[in-house]
């Protein structure tokens, strides 16, 4: 008797304990997912101010500078609702910026151009690197949420869903990468 | 003179600017000057003779929406190019702050240069200022033209200085007659509208609400609408039995447009906004049909304050129907109003226009030598 007790006792407790380490981990979801959410923000932001620096920087003919300036400010004023479409739109107008023919060969030979380009690329291919990141934390987050105990526990307490970021971010056409 | 033009947009496609720069360039043409138009444009495509491809514009997200232009090294060569082999006495460059050929053209160029400037438009202030090669490339820029009040104060705000206000032209002459749809006017009436059917400020909702009120008590009156749009959805808007008096057409091309105006007895602009200059209405006047068109400063100032079209309150379809029908009962009315619009748009015609245009062209090239290539 005294042992079926102690048995369901300690069956309570361990399942106690088994809760609330499911419900640090979910914890530790969301704030991996706020982080990874920060990094892309910054990546994003950093990727802007590199395409407005060669924009500004007079080696680009004035059309093109224009075009990437135009698509810098409505990134950076766009609502946060309306984020993902004002990136994307800078992406395309950077692919279309880098794909026109003869950009590179025109840039040939003028050291400060090649750094700006280098700079940007690389910006670039962090928003990417950022964004797929994000997206990977966001959808385990999400998957964690959704589990049974999860949802009878309510284990994410008042954390709100973490939402996936979806924007074109290839700035070679295809391959996803700068 | 030796002109040369820079168009900003695709000629492949139809639009308010690249109909503007043909006719422009057709009646100066017309009127014995040497012109060159330099257009994106695919190379394959037939072309008239004063287009100078630049190439294949591409499609770009700018100033919230999408459009097609060209810009790059390759289009500054073909700029260049353009520019060395015509050695025009002027430039004419249209909307210069549109990222494509007209920007261009003002920044590789030196010499004699004239913009146009069409559409009233936001937010470029602060990009002119932090981009100085946009800057070095639109201050030489000597005489400034808009085509609208709107255009003009954008201008004069976005790069300072003035500039001249000559309007949109209108190619009268090929409105004038045409052959009217089998089996229109018909005998009980018929109205017209031309426009896109789902931009709420072009005001088709207000008419179809007043032929509503019309048609109670004309048993034949009908109702002709022609531009794109959802037909399905706007005949919705009728009350069943009306549905089969209301014709839609959809998109039309440029002479049946000039074929619907000649069909109706009576076109009406219902517009609640948004327009600057209001083509369409001055090219129903250049057919001769009677107008009814809203209170709007655009349509007041072609119509003439009401003597050559009737004006009705904005937005408002009894008082819409109240004039439509005064002219619906008065044929005579109605031929006054006709030779009133004829002899108003009189003034808007490409002739007179393009002289004033061609009177800026002589102020700057005074003491000028030709346009070259400055780098």
């Amino acid at each position: 008797m005294w042992t079926l007790i102690v048995l369901v006792v300690l069956a309570v407790v361990l399942w106690g304990f088994y809760i609330s380490w499911r419900a640090s981990r979910l914890d530790r979801l969301h704030n991996r997912t706020e982080a990874a959410r920060t990094a892309l923000d910054l990546a994003m932001v950093r990727r802007s101010s590199a395409a407005y620096e060669l924009a500004s920087s007079g080696l680009l003919d004035p059309a093109t500078s224009l075009l990437l300036a135009d698509a810098v400010r409505r990134a950076k004023d766009a609502d946060p609702a309306e984020r993902d479409l004002a990136e994307s739109d800078l992406t395309r107008a950077l692919r279309a910026a880098f794909g026109q023919p003869g950009f590179r060969a025109e840039l040939e030979g003028k050291e400060s151009a090649k750094e700006l380009v280098t700079d940007l690329e690389a910006a670039a291919h962090q928003v990417f690197i950022a964004r797929k990141f994000y997206n990977d934390v966001a959808a385990r987050t999400i998957y964690a949420r959704r589990r049974p105990l999860a949802r009878v526990f309510r284990l994410a307490g008042t954390a709100p869903r973490p939402e996936f970021f979806e924007m074109d971010d290839a700035l070679t056409e295809g391959d996803g990468l700068g | 003179m030796r002109i040369g033009i820079a168009c900003p947009y695709s000629w492949d496609v139809p639009g308010g600017v690249q109909q503007h720069i043909r006719d422009l360039a057709e009646t100066l043409i017309g009127m014995g000057h040497d012109v060159s138009v330099i257009a994106p444009a695919d190379d394959d495509r037939p072309l008239p003779d004063y287009i100078v491809p630049a190439g294949k514009a591409m499609p770009v997200p700018y100033n919230g929406s999408v459009a097609r232009l060209a810009f790059g090294p390759l289009s500054v060569s073909r700029v260049r190019r353009w520019l060395k082999d015509g050695a025009f006495d002027v430039l004419h460059v249209h909307e210069p702050t549109v990222p494509s050929l007209s920007l261009l053209a003002c920044w590789v160029a030196s010499g004699p240069i004239v913009a146009t400037v069409h559409t009233a438009m936001r937010r470029s202030r602060v990009l002119l200022a932090t981009q100085p090669v946009m800057r070095s490339a639109l201050e030489k820029i000597d005489g400034r033209i808009a085509v609208s009040e709107a255009a003009r104060t954008t201008l004069v705000e976005h790069l300072g200085g003035d500039a001249v206000l000559i309007p949109n032209g209108v190619a009268t002459k090929r409105y004038r007659h045409a052959q009217p749809l089998d089996g229109w006017p018909g005998a009980g009436g018929a109205i017209g509208f031309l426009g896109r059917m789902d931009e709420p400020r072009k005001g088709l909702a207000v008419l179809l609400k007043a032929f509503e009120i019309l048609a109670a008590d004309r048993a034949d009156l009908r109702l002709l609408i022609a531009g794109p749009g959802d037909a399905d959805e706007q005949r919705g808007k009728l009350p069943a039995s009306l549905r089969e008096r209301a014709v839609f057409l959809g998109e039309v091309t440029e002479e049946g447009k000039i074929r619907v105006l000649h069909s109706v007895d009576v076109f009406c602009s219902p517009n609640t906004g948004g327009e600057s200059f209001g083509i369409v209405t001055a090219e129903a006047m250049a057919a001769g049909v009677p107008i009814v068109a809203s209170d709007i400063e655009a349509f007041r100032q072609v119509l003439r304050d009401g003597r050559a079209g009737e004006l009705f309150a904005t937005g408002d379809p009894e008082d819409l129907a109240r004039a439509a029908a005064r002219l619906l009962d008065d044929p005579a009315r109605r031929a006054e109003l006709s030779v009133a619009a004829l002899a108003a748009v009189a003034a808007y015609d490409w002739d007179v226009v393009a002289r004033e245009v061609v009177s800026v062209y002589e102020t700057v090239v005074l003491g000028r030598a030709v346009v070259e290539v400055a780098q």
